[in-house]
C-alpha cells in the first residue's frame, strides 16, 4: 500500500539557520495524522513545505508516490492536495457562497473559464450548497467573510480547504483560539469532513489530538522524534522531556 | 574624443547625483511607511519655484537656505493631515494621495507662476568658469551644485550612522511595528523622515532650478526617471539608489552625448520595418533608455541591483 | 416582478436611455459631449476590470487605448486609399484586437508581479511607448498625429457616419455591448476567481488558481476593451495623436474610474459620464478646471475611497429601509458649512489665476455669481478667506453629528437586519 504523502529527509534552511532537520514520514491513505511539537518546533514550516509555500534546501515529499517538492502551490493543489491556515486566510469581501464557490471551481474543471456564467454551473452552486450545509455556516449564506464571528470564519477555512475535494487535507492548528463548545464542534466537524480522506493536523490541544488522530508525530527542532500511536506517545519518555523539560514527569 | 568622455563623466556625475538628492528621500520615505511618494518630483520643482521667489526679493543665498525648510515644513504638513489620514485605507490609497498631490502642486505652480518658464539665475558670486579642459569651460555653478549634494550626501550618512536619532530611522526602515513597541513615536519619525525628504528634493531643486530651466513641467521630465532610479537599485535600499541614479546619470548624458545613429553606422539604406528607427539618433533615444532599463529589470530582477523587497 | 424581468430591467433602462438621449439632448455640443461620454465609459469600465475586479493599480492603461486608436485609424486610412469594403462599424474590433495584442505582449511582461511593482511596470511602459511616439513618426505622425476622414469609408447600412448623431448612435451601441460583456465577464468562473485574487491572491494559490494566469487573461481584456475605446474615439475625433497614450491620459482614465467607485460595476459608468461632462462644461468656464480635478480626485482619496458610486450606496442602503430621514437634520446643518466653504475656496482660487496672471495696467476682475470681486483688492481676499475659514470651521464643529446621524442609522438597520 503506497503512502498518501511521504516525506524523505525534508530540509530548509532560512540563510544560515535550519528550521526543519531531515524530517521522514509515511501517512497511510486514510489515516488521521497529527503533529505536535513545542512552539517553534517547525510545524507551520513543515506544512509550508509540504504545501509549496517554500521549497524545501533539500529532501522530498511526494504524493500518491508522484514527487510535489518544488512545485507551486497551486500545482500541488490541483494534485489532490489541500490546506487551511493558521491565521484564517480566507476572501474577506466575498460572501460565504462565494468563498466556497471559487474553492469549487478548479477541482470541477472549470478553470479559468470566462465564457460561461458561473450562476449556469449546476455543480458549482450544488457543490457550494453542500459544503455550507456541511460546515453548517447555511444561514449565514451571504455574509460577507470579513464579518462572521472568529468561530464561523474557522469553519468556513476549512470549508475552503476541503471545497475542491483534495484526497490529502492539512489543517494547521484548526482549534486555535476557541473554546471548549467551539472546539468539540470543530472536532465533529473535521471528522465528519474528513472521512475517507487522508488528514495530517497540526494541533496544540491534546484532547482534539488524542481524540482524533490515529498516529502522532511529535516535531521538537525540526526533527521528528517519534512517531507512534496516541498511547505510545503519551508513554514516551522523549516525547515528555521534550514537552515537560527534565523536571516535570 | 577625450573631451567628450571627460565632460560627459563630469556632466552624467552631476546629473546622478541630482537624482540621487531626490532618490534618497524617495527610498527613505518608501522604506519607513512603504508609499512611493508620487508627489516627490513636485517638491523638487516647489524648491526650485521657491528658490526662485526668494532669490527674486532677497537673494539666491537665503533662498539657497530657506526654501528647502519650507518644502521640508510643506512634507511634514502633508504627511500629518493628508498620508496619515489616508493610511488606514491602504497603499494604494496612499499611493493615490500622493499621485493626486503631484498633479494639485504642478496646477497651483502654473496658476502662481504661470506656465512659462521663469528667469532663475545663477548667483553672480558663482558666475565664473571653473576651469578649462579640452578648449571647453566647465562652469563654477556646477561644481557647486557636486559639491552641495556631496555634502547633503555625507551629511545625511553621518546623521544615519553615527547618531541615535539616525539609528532609531534606521531600525524604523525595516521594522517599524517594532521601533513603536519599543516606545519610539512613529508617526512622529514619519512626519519628520516625510519633511526631511520632501526638503531634500526642495534642496535639489534650489540648486538644479538655475541651471536647468524651471518651468511648470520639470516635476514630470523628472519624475518617472526618479521612479527608475529606486526600482533599478532596489526598492529600499540607499546604497542602490546611490548606484543606480549614478548609472542613469552616467549612461543619459553619455546618449545625449553621443549623435550617432544606424543611418550614420551602417549606411542610409534601411532594413524593411526599420524605416524611423534607422534614421533616429541615440540622442534622441536618451529619454527612452531609462524606461527600457526599468523594464528589462523588472522583467529579470525585480529586486533591483541591490534591494531586499519587491513591495 | 418575476426574476428573469428584474434582471432584465436595468438592461433595458440604459437602452433606453443610450436611445432617447439624443432626443432630449439635441444640441451639437451634447451630442459631442455624449459621443465622447461613450467612449471613456468603455474606457473607464475596461480600467475598473483591472483595479476594481483584479486589484492591478495601472498607471500606463492609455498605451492601450491609443494605440488601438493608431491601428484603427491607420486601417481607416488603408481601407479609404485601396477601396477595401470596410464599414466604419467594424473599426472598432480592429482597434479591439491591436489593443489585446499589444496587451497580450506587454502584458507577459507587466503581470509577473502584483502590487507596486506592476504599478511600476505600467508606468515604465507607459513613458517607453509614449516616448518612442516621437522617434516612430511614420506610425505616430509626430506632432501633428494621424488624421483620417470617417465618410470616405464604405457606407454601412446606408450610413457614411458624416453628422455626430449617426457616430453618436454607432458608439452608443458598442458602448452597450461592451457594457454587457464586461458585465458578463464579471459573473463567469474567471471574474469571479479575478475578486478572490484581489482579494487574497495567497489562498488564491493553495485552492488550485494560478494567480499571475488571472492577472494576465484580465490584463488582456483590459487592453481589448481599452482599444475598442481608442477606435470608436479615432472614428468620433477624426484624429489620433501622441498624447492619447499617454501619461495624462492614463490619469483621466485613473481619475474617472476612482472617482466613480471602484467597488461596484456602475462606478467607472458614473466617474466617466460626470468626469466628461465637467471635463467639457468646465474648461470653458474656469482655466483652473485641471486643479479642480485633481483636488476632487484628492478628496475622493481622503473621504470617500468608495467613490461616488460606493456613497450612493451607502444612501440607498439607508433609503431603501427607511432610515434615511434620520440623517436629513445634520446634512442640513452642514451643507451651507460646505457650500462656504466651496465658494470661498473657488473664489480664492479664481481670483489668485486672474491675479498672478493679469499684464499690468489690465487688472484683475473676477465676476462671480453675479458679483464683479476686484483680485487686487484685499477686501475680496478677506471675504474669500472668511467664508473659507468659517466654512472650514463649522464644518468641522458639525460633522460629529453626520456621524452621530450615521450612527443611529446604522443601529437601526442593523436592527432591521436581525429581527
Amino acid at each position: 500500500m503506497s503512502a498518501a504523502l511521504s516525506l524523505h529527509d525534508l530540509r530548509k534552511t532560512f540563510g544560515v539557520t535550519p528550521i526543519i532537520r531531515g524530517v521522514s514520514l509515511e501517512i497511510a491513505p486514510g489515516e488521521r495524522h497529527a503533529i505536535i511539537g513545542p512552539n517553534g518546533a517547525g510545524k507551520t514550516t513543515l506544512f509550508h513545505l509540504i504545501s509549496g509555500r517554500f521549497k524545501p534546501t533539500s529532501g522530498e515529499v511526494r504524493l500518491k508516490g508522484e514527487r510535489i517538492s518544488g512545485l507551486c502551490p497551486y500545482e500541488i493543489n490541483r494534485r489532490g492536495l489541500s490546506r487551511s491556515f493558521q491565521v484564517t486566510n480566507i476572501f474577506p469581501k466575498l460572501s460565504v457562497y462565494e468563498n466556497l464557490r471559487c474553492a469549487a471551481l478548479w477541482s470541477l474543471g472549470h478553470k479559468y473559464a470566462f465564457w460561461t456564467g458561473i450562476d449556469r454551473l449546476r455543480d458549482v452552486g450544488e457543490r457550494a450548497d453542500e459544503l455550507m450545509e456541511r460546515i453548517g455556516l447555511s444561514a449565514r449564506r451571504d455574509v460577507q467573510a470579513g464579518v462572521l464571528t472568529y468561530a464561523e470564519q474557522r469553519a468556513l477555512e476549512i470549508g475552503v480547504t476541503i471545497g475542491g475535494d483534495a484526497e490529502v487535507i492539512l489543517l494547521d492548528e484548526p482549534t486555535a483560539g476557541m473554546s471548549k463548545t467551539e472546539t468539540e464542534q470543530a472536532v465533529a466537524l473535521i471528522r465528519k469532513v474528513t472521512q475517507g480522506k487522508t488528514l495530517v493536523m497540526v494541533e496544540h490541544d491534546m484532547s482534539v489530538v488524542f481524540g482524533l488522530a490515529d498516529r502522532i508525530s511529535v516535531l521538537v527542532y525540526g526533527q521528528v522524534i517519534a512517531s507512534d500511536a496516541p498511547e505510545c506517545i503519551r508513554r514516551n519518555e522523549a516525547v515528555r522531556e521534550a514537552y515537560l523539560g527534565q523536571a516535570g514527569h | 574624443m577625450l573631451q567628450l568622455i571627460t565632460f560627459s563623466t563630469l556632466n552624467g556625475v552631476l546629473y546622478g547625483m541630482l537624482l540621487f538628492m531626490m532618490a534618497s528621500g524617495l527610498t527613505l520615505i518608501f522604506s519607513m511607511m512603504g508609499v512611493l511618494n508620487f508627489a516627490h518630483a513636485g517638491f523638487y520643482m516647489l524648491g526650485a519655484y521657491f528658490g526662485f521667489e526668494i532669490s527674486r526679493h532677497i537673494g539666491f543665498w537665503p533662498g539657497f537656505v530657506v526654501a528647502p525648510l519650507l518644502v521640508g515644513a510643506l512634507g511634514a504638513l502633508v504627511e500629518r493631515y493628508g498620508l496619515r489620514r489616508v493610511h488606514r485605507f491602504g497603499h494604494v490609497s496612499e499611493l493615490l494621495f500622493t499621485f493626486g498631490l503631484a498633479f494639485v502642486i504642478e496646477e497651483l505652480v502654473q496658476i502662481f507662476w504661470g506656465k512659462l518658464p521663469v528667469d532663475y539665475r545663477i548667483p553672480p558670486a558663482l558666475d565664473f568658469v571653473a576651469f578649462r579642459l579640452f578648449d571647453t569651460t566647465y562652469p563654477a555653478y556646477r561644481m557647486f551644485m557636486l559639491l552641495t549634494a556631496v555634502a547633503m550626501f555625507a551629511f545625511l550618512l553621518t546623521i544615519l550612522t553615527r547618531t541615535r536619532v539616525g539609528l532609531i530611522i534606521q531600525a524604523a526602515l525595516t521594522h517599524p511595528n517594532m521601533v513603536a513597541m519599543l516606545g519610539h513615536d512613529v508617526p512622529k519619525i514619519f512626519m519628520v523622515v516625510f519633511g526631511v525628504g520632501a526638503a531634500l528634493a526642495g534642496l535639489a531643486g534650489v540648486i538644479a532650478g538655475p541651471a536647468l530651466v524651471t518651468q511648470p513641467g520639470m516635476a514630470n521630465l523628472l519624475g518617472p526617471i526618479l521612479f527608475v532610479v529606486i526600482i533599478v537599485g532596489g526598492l529600499g535600499s540607499l546604497t542602490g539608489a546611490f548606484v543606480a541614479s549614478l548609472l542613469i546619470g552616467i549612461i543619459q548624458t553619455f546618449a545625449v552625448a553621443m549623435n550617432t545613429s544606424f543611418a550614420q553606422l551602417f549606411g542610409p539604406n534601411a532594413p524593411p520595418f526599420l524605416g524611423d528607427l534607422w534614421q533616429v539618433t541615440i540622442a534622441q533615444l536618451a529619454p527612452v533608455i531609462p524606461y527600457l532599463l526599468l523594464v528589462l529589470m523588472l522583467i529579470f530582477r525585480p529586486t533591483g541591483l541591490m534591494g531586499t523587497r519587491e513591495s | 416582478m418575476t426574476a428573469n424581468a428584474r434582471f432584465l430591467l436595468p438592461w433595458l433602462l440604459t437602452a433606453l436611455a443610450f436611445v432617447l438621449a439624443p432626443k432630449i439632448f439635441s444640441s451639437g455640443l451634447s451630442l459631442t459631449m455624449m459621443s465622447l461620454m461613450g467612449v471613456m465609459i468603455i474606457f473607464a469600465l475596461s480600467y475598473n476590470m483591472l483595479l476594481g475586479q483584479t486589484g492591478l493599480l495601472s498607471f500606463g492603461h492609455a498605451v492601450y487605448f491609443g494605440l488601438g486608436g493608431f491601428v484603427a485609424i491607420h486601417a481607416m486610412n488603408a481601407a479609404i486609399r485601396a477601396k477595401f469594403d470596410l464599414p466604419a462599424p467594424f473599426i472598432p474590433l480592429v482597434g479591439g484586437l491591436a489593443g489585446l495584442a499589444f496587451g497580450f505582449l506587454f502584458g507577459l511582461v507587466s503581470t509577473k508581479r502584483a502590487g507596486i511593482v506592476f504599478s511600476m511596470i505600467s508606468l515604465g511602459l507607459g513613458e517607453l511607448v509614449s516616448s518612442s511616439s516621437f522617434i516612430l513618426r511614420t506610425f505616430f505622425g509626430g506632432e501633428e498625429g494621424i488624421a483620417t476622414n470617417r465618410t470616405k469609408m464604405t457606407p454601412f447600412l446606408g450610413y457614411k457616419f458624416g453628422p455626430q448623431i449617426e457616430v453618436y448612435y454607432l458608439v452608443a451601441a458598442w458602448c452597450f455591448v461592451c457594457i454587457v460583456a464586461i458585465y458578463a465577464l464579471t459573473r463567469t468562473p474567471f471574474g469571479r476567481m479575478c475578486n478572490a485574487v484581489r482579494e487574497n491572491p495567497d489562498r488564491a494559490e493553495f485552492i488550485g488558481y494560478s494567480p499571475r494566469m488571472l492577472r494576465f487573461i484580465a490584463f488582456c481584456f483590459a487592453a481589448f476593451f481599452a482599444g475598442i475605446a481608442g477606435a470608436l474615439a479615432a472614428i468620433n475625433f477624426e484624429i489620433m495623436n501622441a498624447q492619447q497614450l499617454g501619461a495624462q491620459q492614463s490619469g483621466l482614465v485613473l481619475l474617472m474610474t476612482y472617482v466613480g467607485g471602484i467597488g461596484y460595476f456602475c462606478g467607472p459608468i458614473i466617474g466617466a459620464v460626470i468626469i466628461t461632462f465637467l471635463q467639457v462644461m468646465l474648461s470653458d468656464v474656469t482655466e483652473a478646471w485641471q486643479l479642480y480635478f485633481g483636488l476632487l480626485f484628492m478628496g475622493v482619496v481622503l473621504y470617500s475611497p468608495g467613490g461616488l458610486a460606493g456613497w450612493a450606496m451607502l444612501h440607498a442602503q439607508a433609503l431603501r429601509r427607511g432610515e434615511a430621514w434620520r440623517l436629513a437634520p445634520s446634512y442640513a446643518l452642514v451643507a451651507p458649512a460646505i457650500a462656504a466653504g466651496l465658494v470661498g475656496a473657488i473664489a480664492m482660487i479664481e481670483m489668485a489665476i486672474r491675479f498672478f496672471q493679469q499684464e499690468p495696467g489690465d487688472g484683475a476682475v473676477l465676476r462671480f455669481a453675479g458679483l464683479n470681486l476686484d483680485a487686487n483688492a484685499p477686501a475680496s481676499w478677506i471675504a474669500a478667506l472668511a467664508l473659507l475659514a468659517a466654512g472650514v470651521a463649522s464644518g468641522r464643529l458639525l460633522w460629529p453629528r453626520v456621524n452621530d446621524a450615521w450612527g443611529a442609522v446604522n443601529l437601526h438597520l442593523r436592527g432591521k437586519a436581525e429581527a
